[in-house]
């Protein structure tokens, strides 16, 4: 099952335990393996080091076992760093290295998290490394990316670990120096004592520090100490992502590995029937060709000997049971269920409203949104080594703990006999959430007793399913004599993620699916949401926003629908009915104001605007659309306004911002996974396009911080983009755009 | 399988391979360098773009018997130590998110640069719009261009003997 790595309901990782909680000692082969270099390169070197910080943060703590091995360590010169705490440790050199235990996928978590743990140490940026720790779920909990929530959710407990170092190395002088500790001051990587004018560097000071017993609640720095939160420093992991040495998921190279992929079955719920290798294996370089529970594994030297090998593979397969499944099939079985949801939401009497209303005052639309893939540019890998100690991975994964968990099962022996190295994640966006890769290199790896690299092609990738999910909105709405929107109706029709995740939903309703109209902020009276759960043979997972990817488009393009039958300005409108939402206004005022609205615009090009709040922030965005010749949507400008409350790396969110729009435009103007005869035919980019550079917008965000609680960041750009695009496109054209993708046009030249 | 030699950033490397197999998978695989990313293999992403004589070039769609004597360029051949006007204007610009796309956008604007000093927004739009950024890091990866080719007319570059001294396509 797949790790839920949604917001709502995931419990916030007991981060502030890593002082107190011993960790689980692991056994010795696992633990020599912490010292492995695995040297790749040639010509360039290629080194990846996972060193690991001592499972233990207190040798006596963790007992006998993890204090010889230490001692072991120590002996072999393989101890160079003090480790003051799960998150911090401290090289001869002066540099602190931060273990991070989330996933780095491009939000620049090992620099955002990194800057919390710096600022409480007090120590130079220029000092600071950061990589991904080893999943560890007695140290850190349970390891999820998702929910737009690293930082918001942990932002105090690693501000409490660098305290706590901070005040270790303060003490540690202080002993050296017989003086009472609040007469020292840690001063960048220094601690001085101000009476005496001496100084002492951290490195000379964490062996011991790393000794002495961590104050029970650190004193945090003020505010207005602050030096490194809230500034624009450039990230860690950039350099080694600008000459080719960062290490992604596929640049894992092991000694001995071999490269496998994986034949599954073209049909949506088809099986193996029978297979026949002899022509595949015949192919230099190919190992070996075995069934697994996903389909075929052909198992090379490297990947182009495993792809040859595939093609030679002669399988029969069972055709799926749903061989008259496509979109159009789809969007009725959705349509046959809207009507029969369950209320989500029942304010006033929606039947009268609409029946004083009258058919002139009253509006029904229905609203179909597709399928969506992930596509990451990095496809679908995990590399996976079993031995009789255990199992190790090494894989760009959202959910290590859940890998571990995956990989246990199995191979039939406990989580903490599989070690997970984390590597870089060549995007993420909810897919690497799941497993499903993990699964099949464990699978893989157990029968050939050599490490296995399992690579999904991009056709792989993109045919595995857990998509955003499908569904259809049954609209209707109605305006009052002035004009004002006084009835939202809404049935949703979407198939359930929680139910296909296996999570409890709440009296029957899958929150994920209903999330944004369940709060809808307008101020109207007669409001009335369902919600109808569709089963459907297509698997769904986490797409970046969740359930405010479509329900953000459906309520503010319906809004702006609205707004046209009763004569009203939509950004006036909307002020209006927010009245009891200031944060909500704030931003639209902001946007509306940079992006120019009221202002003359050239000839053929529209404004639209859209606001939607998730994961703890309001984003409101505007775009500026004209339609080419043939028809095709062009967006020259995004103004983005995001109020996420404190704010820790402020490029960070801007970047953020621009990728989850661009991610968004995207998905609107041509993202649909396309279904023919019960298969996925979408494989590749040229199916499922992405927004180029000449397609891209100029995108200016403005940040509102103003002590608001810390909102999430990586989701919330998402959602207004694709209603600010419809919204400009139905002030241009006067037709609202009620089925995405909005164009479906070939641009891959 | 029959050997082939390559001259790869500068090193002659002699592997054997079957006839047929990219570059890209060369490179990745037998010589290790794995800098040069996998993103679609069929010509849509550009995430493999290396130089062959400095023209930026598909490596997946370019079979290993079809290189021959050309000199292949690689991210990590780029420049030694960062020092590429790019790489530096990448690290100022902050471009990469997740990073993925990033040697092959920084190989495909080093052709560019090496063709077009001082490119406008327009021609850079135009040169790059087949690498793709699943990231949308697109809006810096302009201003990083645009701040490579103004450093560079500030140093009055103009000679590197690397991989761009010769006139660079699009392959
Ligand atoms: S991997 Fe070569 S173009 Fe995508
Ligand atoms: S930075 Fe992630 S694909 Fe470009």
């Amino acid at each position: 099952m797949a790790e839920p790595i949604d917001h709502a309901n995931a419990a916030p990782a007991p981060a502030d335990a890593q002082t107190t909680r011993p960790a689980t000692a692991a056994s010795p082969d696992l633990r020599r393996r912490d010292f492995l270099q695995i040297s790749g390169g040639v010509g360039i070197g290629l080194i990846v080091a996972f060193a690991l910080p001592f499972a233990a943060t207190r040798e006596a703590a963790a007992g006998p076992e993890a204090a010889g091995d230490a001692a072991a360590a120590r002996a072999t010169g393989a101890m160079p760093a003090s480790e003051l705490n799960a998150f911090l440790r401290i090289e001869p050199d002066g540099s602190v290295v931060c273990s991070i235990p989330k996933s780095e996928m491009g939000q620049g978590v090992l620099t955002s998290l990194a800057m919390l743990l710096a600022e409480e140490l007090e120590v130079d940026w220029s000092k600071i490394r950061s990589e991904h720790a080893i999943a560890n779920e007695a140290r850190y909990g349970r390891w999820r990316t998702g929910g737009s929530s690293s930082v918001r959710e942990t932002h105090d407990a690693y501000r409490r670990a660098g305290a706590t170092a901070r005040t270790l190395l303060v003490a540690a002088a202080a002993e050296r120096w017989q003086v009472a500790a609040e007469t020292c001051r840690a001063d960048r990587g220094t601690v001085v004592h101000a009476a005496s004018g001496r100084r002492l560097a951290y490195a000379e000071l964490a062996e011991r520090a790393a000794k002495l017993s961590p104050p029970a609640e650190p004193a945090l720095k003020p505010r207005s100490k602050f030096s490194l939160i809230g500034k624009d420093l450039r990230r860690l992991d950039t350099p080694a992502k600008v000459d080719g040495s960062a290490v992604f998921g596929l640049d894992v190279r092991v000694p001995g590995m071999l490269v496998a992929q994986v034949e599954r079955p073209p049909d949506l719920g088809g099986q193996l029937a029978s297979f026949d290798a002899k022509a595949a294996l015949a192919v230099p370089g190919v190992v070996a060709v075995f069934e697994i529970p996903r389909g075929v594994a052909i198992v090379a030297k490297h990947f182009w000997a495993a792809q040859s090998g595939r093609k030679k593979l002669a399988i029969r397969w069972t055709p799926g049971p749903h061989g008259a499944l496509d979109n159009e099939a789809i969007r009725k079985l959705c349509t046959a269920a809207v009507e029969k949801g369950a209320p989500v939401r029942t304010e006033g009497d929606v039947a009268r409203a609409v029946a004083s209303a009258g058919p002139k005052r009253t509006l029904e639309a229905v609203y179909d949104f597709p399928f969506l893939a992930h596509a990451t540019l990095e496809p679908m890998n995990c590399t996976a080594k079993v031995d009789a100690s255990g199992c190790e991975l090494w894989v760009p994964t959202q959910s290590p703990t859940a890998a571990a968990d995956a990989a246990a099962k199995i191979l039939g022996i406990p989580a903490d006999r599989v070690r997970v190295n984390t590597t870089l994640l060549g995007g993420g966006f909810g897919r690497r959430g799941d497993s499903d890769f993990v699964e099949d290199a464990v699978h893989i790896a157990k029968q050939m007793k050599a490490p296995v690299q399992v690579v999904y092609t991009r056709e792989d990738d993109m045919r595995a399913g857990l998509y955003r999910p499908t569904g259809t909105n049954l609209m209707r709405g109605a305006v009052d004599a002035e004009g004002w929107p006084v009835v939202w109706e809404q049935r949703i029709a979407s198939q359930s993620l929680l139910r296909e995740k296996g999570w409890p939903t709440k009296d029957g309703i899958d929150f994920a699916a209903v999330e944004g109209v369940k709060n809808l902020p307008y101020a109207i009276p007669n409001v009335f949401v369902s919600w109808a759960d569709v089963v459907l043979p297509v698997s769904i997972h986490w797409w970046r926003s969740v359930g405010s990817s479509q329900n953000g488009w459906v309520t503010e393009c319906f809004f702006d629908e609205l707004c046209r039958l009763g004569g009203k300005d939509p950004l006036a409108a909307r002020k209006h009915l927010l009245k009891d939402h200031p944060r909500h206004v704030r931003v639209l005022e902001k946007a509306a104001s940079e992006a120019g609205f009221g202002k003359p615009l050239p000839k053929g090009h529209a404004l639209g605007i859209a606001v939607h709040e998730s994961f703890g922030s309001i984003v409101a965005e505007t775009a500026e659309v004209s339609l080419d010749a043939d028809g095709t949507p062009r967006v020259h400008r995004v103004v983005c306004v995001v109020d996420c409350g404190e704010v820790v790396h402020p490029a960070g969110v801007r970047h953020q911002m621009e990728s989850g729009i661009t991610m968004g435009l995207s998905a609107a103007l041509w993202g649909e996974v396309a279904i023919e005869k019960g298969r996925i035919v979408t494989t590749n980019y040229d199916r499922y396009p992405i927004a180029r550079i000449d397609q891209t917008p100029r995108i200016e965000t403005f940040i509102i911080a103003e002590g608001d609680a810390m909102g999430g960041i990586g989701e919330p750009g998402t959602p207004p983009i694709a209603p600010a695009i419809c919204n400009a496109l139905l002030a241009l054209t006067g037709k609202p755009i009620r089925r995405l993708p909005i164009g479906r046009v070939t641009h891959m030249t | 399988m029959p050997a082939y030699t390559l001259t790869v950033n500068g090193e002659r490397r002699t592997v054997e391979a079957a006839e047929d197999t990219p570059l890209l998978w060369v490179i990745r695989d037998l010589l290790n360098l794995t800098g040069t990313k996998y993103g679609c293999g069929a010509g849509l992403c550009r995430a493999c773009t290396v130089h062959l004589d400095g023209e930026a070039s598909f490596s997946c769609q370019i079979p290993i018997a079809a290189v021959g004597a050309k000199r292949v360029t690689t991210i990590e051949g780029l420049s030694p130590d960062r020092s590429h006007p790019l790489q530096q204007a990448w690290i100022e610009e902050d471009v990469p998110q997740c990073g993925y796309c990033q040697p092959g956008q920084i190989m495909s604007a080093a052709a560019l640069l090496a063709r077009t000093p001082a490119p406008s927004d327009d021609q850079i739009d135009d040169w790059m719009k087949t690498n793709l950024c699943r990231c949308g890091t697109y809006n810096r990866i302009r201003s990083a261009i645009q701040r490579a080719a103004a450093a560079r007319a500030d140093a009055k570059v103009g000679t590197r003997s690397d991989a761009h001294d010769e006139e660079p396509s699009h392959g």
